[in-house]
């Protein structure tokens, strides 16, 4: 069981209406570590991770977390699952109408039988972690965006879960802040043994936590290979997404004045 | 002919997804009574607490409105009822037709009308809001049914404040009946109380009542799935809120007209 890589994924596809956005994705990522996935804007990364999360069905393809297939799963086994799993939107996704404190106390309130006491010291320990202590009783309307990234982090890891997603943690922030927050995942993976999947626009970051970094572009995956792998990689495209070069594919002649003249779909 | 396939086309979509909402709004109510059902065996029972604390919105909140709404029709009732009655110098049978019409029509569909405008916007909003804040993400991703954390104590606290605020709408607009006909007939109060007592029926009022609770899971229902379907940002959220308004009160109205007609056959 140990040995069963944490997250295992074979041949996921995935649509939106008919159009193809994820193209079999294969991937594994071991116990432990920190994968960054990486990709240009609308390559399929946000798409990837609510298929992780089982929040998108996807069309054909298998998702194991665990050790077990979560399109298979009945509800009930969802639900157990759900409680090892901690998930920080980018937006934070924080309830806007509790406080910090009732947010991170949400999972444990309905999750566990503790007693009100025992809640407040878990979520309060979590608070500490990301730097929050004091802060319990304000709303979310009163957070910086940095705040907000952070308040949603101690949200997802209160109830320890073996499991972290972490959608764009350093994006808008400052750079100390991100630095921070970098900090903070490597803490999590090595004091608590989480496996950390974090999508990622910025190299810095993702250089520095990543022990692996996958490679999304129009829904396939490049390459998945350590950070030396991925910098030295002869891929043009993985080149130019490192180097913040433009596109300057071949354009393709008549595909080009076929989408200029086309036709829009009937609404 | 282009336009018309068109147009057959756009019908055809149409139709499909006004079913779909429908299967949608269907299977909705039922998971809401399903988590009240077995919330606890699952251990994922309803919050008390989130119940009341919709109550209090859904309910509470509208009592002065309602009152002062029901006081105003009863008067209405009672000014046109006289008119009417005149012609035949029947005046004094205006209790019957206001005990009648308040506790049957108009106190049901005016705090019908008033709470789908009221939390039937609001409920709409905020799930709205949520969905595209990836509130509703958030909570699935918890694993806290949605259904069960947001929509079930909505729904139930519906059934139950809105009959509440029809009993309280059935007394306030024969109050308003009671206190014009003191003015205009010099009908006393007990002399209109003991009168409207003897025409009342348990039917009548039950009548009112039943349409409450249909309307209530009318509101209920098309404000939820109007806000759990919300995609397209502020905008989004505000043509949900303006849609389930009008659907509401819409359906609202066709309900009670179909009551109305079997109930009183
Ligand atoms: N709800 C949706 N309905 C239809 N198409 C969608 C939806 N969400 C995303 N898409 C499409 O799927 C593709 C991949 O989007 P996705 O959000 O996964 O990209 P991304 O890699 O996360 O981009 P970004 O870095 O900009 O967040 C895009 O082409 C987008 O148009
Ligand atoms: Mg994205």
């Amino acid at each position: 069981m140990e040995k069963m890589p944490a997250i295992q994924v074979e041949n996921l596809v995935s649509h939106y209406g008919e159009r193809e956005i994820l193209k079999n994705i294969s991937l594994e990522v071991p116990r432990g570590e920190i994968l960054v996935i990486m990709g240009g804007s609308g390559s399929g990364k946000s798409t990837f991770l609510r298929s992780l999360l089982g929040l998108k069905k996807a069309t054909s393809g298998k998702v194991q977390l665990l050790g077990k297939d979560i399109l298979q799963m009945n509800e009930s086994e969802m639900h157990t699952m759900r409680k090892n799993m901690g998930v920080a939107f980018q937006g934070g996704a924080l309830f806007n109408s509790l406080t910090v404190g009732e947010n991170v106390r949400l999972p444990l309130r309905e999750h566990t039988k503790l007693d009100e006491s025992t809640i407040n010291i878990m979520s309060r320990m979590k608070l500490e972690v990301v730097n929050l202590a004091g802060f319990e009783d304000l709303k979310p309307a009163e957070l910086s965006g940095g705040m907000i990234k952070r308040a949603a982090l101690a949200r997802a890891i209160v109830m320890d879960p073996k499991l972290l997603f972490f959608d764009e943690p350093s994006a808008g922030l400052d750079p100390v802040a991100a630095v921070e927050l970098d900090e903070l995942i490597l803490t999590l993976r090595d004091a608590m043994r989480m496996t950390i999947v974090v999508v990622t626009h910025e190299l810095e970051s993702a250089y520095k936590i990543a022990d692996r970094i996958t490679v999304l572009d129009q829904g396939r995956i490049l390459m998945t290979g350590s950070v030396d792998e991925v910098k030295n990689s002869s891929n043009k495209r993985i080149q130019s997404l490192l180097h913040r070069q433009a596109r300057n594919e071949d354009i393709d002649a008549d595909e080009y004045l076929k989408r200029l003249t086309r036709k829009s779909p009937i609404h | 002919m282009p336009s018309i396939t068109h147009n057959i086309e756009s019908l055809g979509r149409k139709t499909v997804s006004s079913i779909e909402e429908c299967g949608y709004v269907t299977a909705l109510f039922f998971e809401s009574i399903y988590w009240l059902v077995m919330g606890k065996r699952r251990n994922q029972a309803i919050r008390f607490s989130a119940v009341v604390n919709e109550a209090k919105k859904i309910g509470v909140d509208a009592v002065a409105i309602s009152a002062v709404l029901c006081f105003a029709i009863g008067i209405m009732l009672a000014i046109q009822g006289i008119e009417t009655l005149k012609t035949f110098g029947a005046q004094s049978q205006v209790i019957l037709g206001i005990a009648l019409s308040v506790t049957r029509e108009f106190s049901p569909l005016i705090i019908g009308i008033l709470v789908a405008g009221r939390s039937g916007s609001s409920i709409a909003a905020r799930i709205g809001t949520m969905n595209e804040s990836q509130e509703i993400d958030a909570l699935q991703v918890m694993g806290i049914n949605p259904v069960r954390y947001l929509a079930s104590p909505i729904l139930i606290a519906m059934l139950i404040m809105l009959p509440l605020l029809v009993i309280l709408g059935d007394f306030m607009g024969l109050l308003g009946g009671a206190v014009y006909s003191y003015i205009d007939l010099n009908i006393s109060f007990s002399a209109y109380a003991e009168r409207s007592f003897e025409i009342l029926t348990i039917d009548d009022i039950s009548q009112g009542l039943i349409k409450s609770v249909v309307f209530a899971a009318i509101i209920a229902l098309v404000s939820l799935s109007n806000g759990f379907q919300v995609s397209g940002g502020a905008e989004g959220v505000g043509k949900a809120t303006t849609r389930s308004v009008v659907m509401s009160i819409s359906l609202i109205v066709l309900a009670d007209m179909i009551f109305t007609y079997f109930l009183n056959r």
